[in-house]
């Protein structure tokens, strides 16, 4: 079942963070949204997890959503096995291989705490994964990881999403991750989608690709920035 | 009832490393409570310090000793340690339940906590005589009395134990479609833990001073009567080795409270490790 979204507002207060947007995510399909910080990114993101009772207009979602957050959000007196279980209906056989699919079979008994960033991000990611969701929602799942790290979790997200084939939301301020990872790129500005670009450009993807250079160019463009800086 | 505020600080103290030097010296420490311990000896046996105030060390070592034999420590110990147990028990189990049903809901706390607050207010051995009133001179007074003490830090603690958990942890159970059980269950309790540990050491610490001075103003039985009972005969030795029994007492339960928040938070232990 597609994601529909029309008419989609939020006001905190006198400030309007979403206007009204109307939006279809494709079943299968990566997409990217990017905008400006305060742009109501994550406000969007928690409207389709159903995270945010003040928000109006009409939103057609699956029920099988699954989150991934910023932080990752693993419950600190769980271990690890029990956090990908929460919840979860299915055999403890199918946690095991989420934890296998993210290359932390060993770390199954480990509390979260004692995991590295990018070890209990894959978790967070393996968490909603198991869960085998039609709409998966990553907001800014990598922005708080160190560079090395997160290119490794980039790859890591493309093969699992070409595995599963969920449709993605990913909430980005990162265009150059926008450009390798999504097959189409939304822009919220003002409240309001303002662009929504198509990126048919093969995978795996590199930075240099011509193609992805004018992509980048026009985006930042879009977010207000000249590639050498504040436009 | 001050101390219920206080002692928030008390695992991460507890975390700090020990430095190899300190353990070295470690034995420094005993020195002068020996000191002490002789020169009190000295004084007794010289009669500078007359037995009717305080009896020598030794006379008290032998009488515990004898006390011990003769059987009448051990039933006085096993009373009050069963009305400390038994108070508790019930005080506690009150004071959390009270705790979990304020702590889930705006309705749940507009009902219990100014009910908690008012009587908190209440300097509770004040409530003694009445309490004598109604429930007589048996067990059930100092038993309630010990409940009663007890049930307030262990409400408080865990009352703002539960407010206290992360609430984007609740996000993340909405997100997983945990049910409001399971929520209770594995985020919501688990989460406020720590802080009903904290209020656990302290209600085990006002348990044995309601029992204290509830078994100082009636009893029959039981430490403070056998304390009580050797002050008509000016054996001070027996009033120390009571004292000293109930020290010995308070520090094994909390003790026992850390053993078992060691295993309970070894989740965050292995944080700070």
């Amino acid at each position: 079942m597609a994601t529909r979204l029309s008419g989609v507002a939020r006001a905190f207060g006198d400030r309007v963070v979403l206007d009204s947007i109307d939006l279809e995510l494709r079943d299968g399909e990566f997409t990217a949204l990017l905008g400006r910080s305060g742009s109501g990114k994550s406000t969007l993101l928690r409207a389709l997890a159903g995270l945010d009772d003040e928000v109006t207009g009409t939103i057609e979602v699956t029920d099988s959503v699954a989150v991934a957050f910023q932080e990752p959000r693993l419950v600190p007196w769980k271990r690890l096995l029990a956090n990908i279980t929460l919840g979860l209906d299915a055999p403890v056989s199918k946690a095991k291989e989420a934890l296998a699919e993210v290359g932390l079979t060993e770390r199954a008994g480990a509390w979260p705490l004692t995991l590295s960033g990018g070890e209990a991000q894959r978790a967070s990611l393996a968490r909603a994964l198991v869960r085998e969701p039609e709409l998966l929602l990553l907001d800014e799942p990598f922005s708080a990881l160190d560079a090395l790290t997160r290119i490794t979790i980039h790859h890591l997200v493309l093969e699992l999403w070409a595995r599963h084939r969920p449709a993605v939301l990913l909430v980005t301020h990162d265009v150059d991750e926008a450009l390798l990872l999504a097959d189409r790129v939304l822009v919220l500005d003002e409240g309001r989608i303002a662009h929504d670009i198509p990126i048919t450009t093969d995978r795996p993807r590199h930075r240099e690709d011509p193609d992805l250079v004018a992509l980048r160019t026009t985006l930042l463009a879009a977010l207000g920035v000249s590639p050498e800086g504040r436009s | 009832m001050s101390v219920v505020e206080l002692a928030r600080p008390v695992e991460k103290a507890r975390a700090t490393p020990k430095a190899p030097r300190r353990r070295v010296t470690a034995w420094h420490r005993w020195l002068s409570p020996l000191a002490l311990l002789v020169v009190w000896q000295l004084a007794s046996a010289t009669g500078l310090l007359p037995e009717r105030l305080l009896a020598a060390p030794a006379t008290i070592a032998a009488t515990a000793v004898d006390l011990t034999q003769a059987g009448t420590l051990p039933t006085a110990v096993g009373v009050s340690l069963q009305r400390v147990l038994i108070g508790f028990a019930v005080g506690g189990t009150i004071g959390v339940l009270l705790a979990v049903v304020a702590g889930l809901s705006r309705a749940g706390e507009n009902a219990v906590d100014p009910i908690m607050q008012m009587l908190r207010a209440l300097p509770f051995f004040g409530l003694i005589p009445l309490f004598i009133l109604w429930f007589g001179i048996g067990e059930e007074p100092k038993i309630l009395l010990v409940a009663l003490a007890v049930s307030f830090p262990l409400y408080l603690n865990t009352f703002s134990g539960i407010r206290g958990v992360d609430g984007k942890l609740a996000e993340v159970a909405k997100t997983l479609r945990l049910s409001r059980g399971r929520l209770i269950r594995h985020i919501v309790l688990p989460g406020a833990l720590p802080q009903t540990l904290v209020g656990l050491r302290q209600a085990l610490g006002v348990a044995w001073l309601a029992l204290i001075v509830a078994e100082q103003v009636n009893a029959t039985t039981g430490l403070g009567y056998m304390i009580n009972d050797a002050r008509e005969f000016l054996r001070t030795d027996v009033i120390v080795v009571g004292l000293l029994v109930y020290s010995a007492l308070g520090l094994a339960t909390d003790s026992l409270v850390r053993l078992l928040e060691r295993r309970a938070l070894a989740w965050r232990r292995g944080f700070l490790a």
